[in-house]
């Protein structure tokens, strides 16, 4: 049942990548691009966490950590660099 | 007790793709890019809570090793998506909105997206001379 629960899982998050991919590419705002790849981000670390606990190991809670920091900081700076022209002042 | 304790992980995990689906839909269906800033941050930020607590379920009651390290993702999740979301607002007031669609604010100094920070008297000691 897990196995079913976990494929289904796999299914809606990858689903929400390509949707994340079709605000990417339509977006009419720089804002929209922004936040798809912000969504993304989230949606990877959760497709990270389940293939880890379908490969039963606990090595990619380190990764989707990094990818979670990683994604907090590029977000953060993307966003400063379209307001301000410049990330760090 | 087992079928139980799976019938608890898959909820989590039926749970937490249905959030997640219904956050990155709602990115492509809703009209205004202020509209669309809600889905994401909150719908997409609970599906990653939901996997994060059927993984440490998962790994504690099946596995039988307990740890918090998903707890510690949740929490930075849970702590970083509002300041990102508060930075892409922002990115789409200073680009789309003109400083007259917006409503007076309350003090002397306008928004901070389009005026500087206050300054006060005693501060000006410090500045460079031009």
């Amino acid at each position: 049942m897990i196995g079913l629960a976990l494929n289904f899982a796999v299914f809606c998050f990858s689903v929400a990548l390509l949707l994340n991919l079709w605000r990417i590419t339509r977006g009419p705002t720089q804002a929209d691009r922004i936040l798809a790849l912000d969504t993304m981000v989230i949606n990877i670390i959760a497709l990270l966490v389940l293939y880890g606990i379908y490969e039963g190991t606990a090595v990619y809670y380190e990764a989707s950590m990094l990818v979670a920091m990683v994604g907090f900081v590029s977000t953060v700076a993307y966003c400063r660099f379209v307001l301000r022209g410049d990330i760090i002042e | 007790m087992n079928l139980v304790i799976e019938i608890l992980i898959s909820l989590c995990l039926v749970t937490a793709g249905v959030f997640g689906l219904v956050g990155s839909y709602g990115l492509i269906k809703l009209k205004d890019t202020m509209q669309r800033l809600h889905a994401p941050t909150k719908a997409t930020t609970v599906g990653v809570g939901g996997v994060l607590v059927a993984s440490m379920l998962y790994f504690f009651l099946i596995k039988g090793s307990l740890s918090f390290h998903e707890l510690m993702i949740t929490l930075f999740l849970f702590l970083t998506a509002p300041v990102s979301a508060h930075f892409i607002a922002k990115t789409f007031i200073q680009a789309e909105v003109t400083e007259k669609d917006l409503p007076d604010p309350e003090h002397e100094f306008g928004w901070a997206v389009f005026d500087d920070a206050p300054s006060y008297p005693d501060e000006d000691d410090h500045e460079p001379k031009p």
